[in-house]
């Protein structure tokens, strides 16, 4: 087990928890470090007295699950069906090729911004959307998804 | 405030009532998710900020312990409710008693609002709807909702959604006490069987029978599930239920639980729902605070608790097997049926369960009768179904309407057409299991069973409005990639079939596809059918076989000539400048980012389609729509 690694906060996290609500203690302990750090997998295996594959096995079923950190600014691109049908790839197009991200990489190198698709954030209503850091932005297009990431970039800048 | 007994809960009724009653002037902010999107919590405060200033005495919550002189008459009660459901038209808020819905309302404009209508009475035509020259004051006369039949939805925009006060002052929790007291198990289960209410979920199976089969089962364990993983893309009726009206969703598995003899309850919500978890955990605090669950609830020994869990984003969890094991801590993948749920359901044991839109009929059903409900909608189907309008529509939003109301009523009437100048062309309904019912289909009726005469489900609701300009190959393709994605990777019909149907999906659209193409789709998707474990793979190719059934030739222009018929698959168009059109200013030569447009300064321009990239850049920039998509 790596020393340098503080469980303190997961030994918080557990004292809320039963010991079979895997999914739910993996939510928080991602909360707080926005991906789940590879050191948890054995401390957890022996705190909860489960095999360490089966965590992991619950980890990456999951796509809320992230073993890779990732940027401060999550931006997430809606394309459920209403959002694409109402243009929502271009507005991602857009985005991955202003931060030089792609399908597979999906976090810039310093750590500042991931991009991501999900498929439904039931603000169809308000199509195409988008969010960051869980905040809805309504009927995105390409320039407004520009201005937001200039407005992002000058917040970082101050 | 704990209340004890059956008095204690009439008390309270009559008290947070009367404390309503006397709101000389109610207003009620939209909170609901779109809303909030477009800034309705920051409207919501202005408006207590602004009354306050004015002097007027502002209520933004009643009081815990209400006494006769905490009445004040012509205070004014600002709310935060559920979706309104006319989510287009938002932020919304609902002015009470006059009724009036105010629409696309700004933070500018709550200074006047205040003035004139809270101080004086008087109407902001300005905020009011129109339509056609005509302006609605009153929210029942917008078409919109004038057509609609409210069961479900009845509280969502019409009460303040995070509090329980509000869920008393208006009668809540009376089907619970009804049940609870002057019921027996036996009188609630033959009501239900009654009302003949059928899931909502998509199966449409009968609650009556579910219930029964979960009551008989000899375990003195059971459990009572909510699947709140509203997965399907572009529905979001559950998601505004348990927004909205939380209290009236944990009321129907209240009355579960006394129906079955079973003393905990699940609800499932999806990840993605921030909204929802945090006002149902705080609406379960509050019955836990005022003791309509926990231990000997009013004065009986009858227990109830309910616990929350958080989906983490994966849409095989709406099925049920599958759900139970998400649950329990494990993967969400689902299991070979028999054993059925009812038998051995969550940590083995018998387990009900329920969609919310379903469980939060249940109330509604035990205050007024199985007959009641029955003389809603068709013999087969009874009752109403909550529709999600989105896509290509002009008022896209949440919809309730009586079970079997046609097609062309809630897309042309309620939904007021197509948004835009576009021509309607297909809608597609029950999401990635669902099919896509066209022109011919305008008049079937939308309940379980006609439905499934034409190959469509009802699924939960969602319904996705396509006009002519979107090309059914690529939603096809789109919702098989989808399907494709979720799967869980159980079963191989799924796992390798649904993969080989994206790939061939995605050559047709790139403009590779291969005589037989369509041939193989329909026997993969006859495979997969009849092969899967679950629901989720059994229904993967339903959209594909559909849009063949409806639109071959589109498949085969995509095959054969190389053509997008609706202009919408990038790699099938080329672009090209008319040159009758075309004035030769060159702002499309500058803005192309690959230099692939060329030509002299007034004479017409010309693309090189050997360097285009298709990004659309010319046909956005140019002013006289001389660049066409071929």
């Amino acid at each position: 087990m790596t020393k340098e690694f503080d469980y303190s906060p997961i030994d918080k996290i557990l004292e809320n928890h039963e010991k079979t609500a895997v999914i739910a203690i993996l939510q928080d302990i991602q909360e707080i470090y926005h991906y789940l750090p590879k050191e948890i997998f054995p401390y957890l295996a022996k705190k909860l007295g489960t095999g360490e594959a089966r965590i992991y096995s619950v980890a990456t079923f999951y796509e809320n699950f992230s073993l890779e950190p990732k940027g401060k600014y999550v931006i997430k691109c809606c394309d459920g069906t209403a959002c694409h049908v109402r243009k929502s790839i271009p507005i991602l197009e857009y985005l991955r090729g202003e931060l030089g991200l792609s399908e597979k990489k999906t976090t810039t190198d310093d750590l500042m911004f991931t991009v991501e698709t999900v498929s439904c954030l039931g603000a169809c209503g308000l199509a195409p959307v988008l969010t960051v850091n869980d905040v809805v932005h309504p009927e995105m297009n390409p320039d407004k998804a520009a201005a937001l990431l200039k407005e992002l970039r000058e917040k970082e800048a101050e | 405030m704990l209340l004890k007994t059956k008095y204690d809960l009439d008390n309270a009724r009559e008290q947070y009532g009367k404390l309503v009653d006397k709101q000389a002037r109610k207003v009620l902010v939209c909170a609901g998710t779109g809303c909030v999107a477009g800034g309705s919590l920051n409207i919501y405060q202005k408006l207590i900020e602004t009354i306050s200033a004015k002097g007027l005495e502002c209520v933004v919550a009643l009081a815990d312990e209400p006494h006769d002189d905490d009445i004040h008459e012509g205070a004014i009660g600002v709310k935060r409710s559920g979706c309104h459901g006319f989510c287009e038209m938002g932020p919304l808020v609902r002015i009470e008693p006059e009724g009036w819905l105010y629409t696309k309302v700004k933070l500018d404009d709550v200074d006047e609002i205040v003035d004139k209508t809270i101080c004086n009475g008087e109407c902001v035509e300005r905020l009011c709807y129109k339509k056609n020259g005509e302006i609605y004051r009153q929210q029942s006369e917008i078409p919109f909702y004038k057509m609609q039949q409210r069961i479900v939805l009845e509280h969502c925009g019409h009460i303040d959604a995070t509090s329980i006060k509000e869920y008393l002052a208006i009668g809540g929790y009376r089907a619970f006490e009804k049940a609870l007291l002057n019921m027996s198990p036996e009188d609630i289960l033959n009501e239900m069987t009654e009302s003949n209410l059928r899931g909502r979920g998509g199966g449409g199976f009968p609650l009556g029978r579910k219930w029964t089969s979960v009551a008989k089962q000899k375990s003195p364990t059971k459990y009572i599930v909510c699947n709140g993983d509203e997965g399907d893309p572009g529905a979001f009726m559950d998601r505004s239920i348990m927004e909205g009206d939380p209290h009236r969703l944990l009321e129907g598995m209240m009355i579960a639980g006394i129906a079955t003899g079973a003393k905990e309850g699940y609800i499932y919500v999806r990840a993605e729902y921030p909204l929802a978890v945090s006002r149902l955990k705080g609406a379960i605090a509050q019955a836990e605070q005022f003791g309509l669950l926990g231990d000997n609830i009013l004065g009986t020994d009858y227990s109830f608790r309910i616990h929350i869990n958080r989906g983490a984003g994966a849409f095989v969890c709406g099925e049920g097997s599958a759900l139970t094991a998400s649950i329990e801590g494990k993967r969400g993948m689902p299991r070979v049926k028999p054993p059925r749920t009812v038998e051995h359901g969550l940590f083995n044991e018998p387990t009900v369960l329920n969609n919310v839109e379903t469980l939060a009929n249940v109330p509604v059903i035990i205050n007024n009768g199985a007959k009641w409900f029955r003389s809603i909608g068709p013999e087969n189907s009874p009752g109403t179904k909550a529709f999600a309008l989105t896509g290509n529509i002009s008022n896209t939003g949440l919809i309730e309407v009586p079970m079997g109301t046609s097609l062309r009523k809630v897309i042309f009437d309620i939904g007021g057409g197509m948004r835009g100048d576009g021509k309607f062309k297909a809608v597609q309904i029950g999401g990635p299991s669902g099919g896509c019912l066209v022109t011919p289909n305008l008049d079937i009726q939308l309940d379980f069973d006609s439905l499934k005469k034409v190959g469509a489900m009802i699924g939960s609701g969602g319904l996705v409005v396509m006009d002519d300009k979107s090309c059914m190959v690529e939603v096809a393709r789109f919702f098989m990639n989808f399907t494709q994605n979720e799967s869980c990777g159980k079963c191989v019909p799924c796992r390798e079939g649904t993969k080989r149907m994206l790939e061939i999906l995605e050559r047709i659209v790139n403009g590779n596809g291969q005589e037989g193409d369509i041939e193989l789709l329909l026997e993969l998707a006859d495979t997969i059918s009849s092969t899967a474990l679950c629901g989720l793979g059994k229904t993967a190719a339903f959209p594909v076989v559909s849009t063949i059934k409806n639109f071959r030739e589109e498949y085969e222009a995509h095959i054969r000539d190389k053509k997008c018929p609706s202009g919408n698959c990038k790699k099938l168009v080329t672009y090209q400048i008319d040159p009758e059109i075309c004035k030769g200013c060159s702002k499309c030569s500058r803005v192309c980012p690959v230099g692939a447009i060329s030509g002299e300064i007034k004479k017409p321009f010309k693309i090189d389609t050997s360097k285009c990239i298709k990004c659309g850049a010319c046909i956005s920039n140019c002013h006289f729509k001389a660049v066409k998509e071929v």
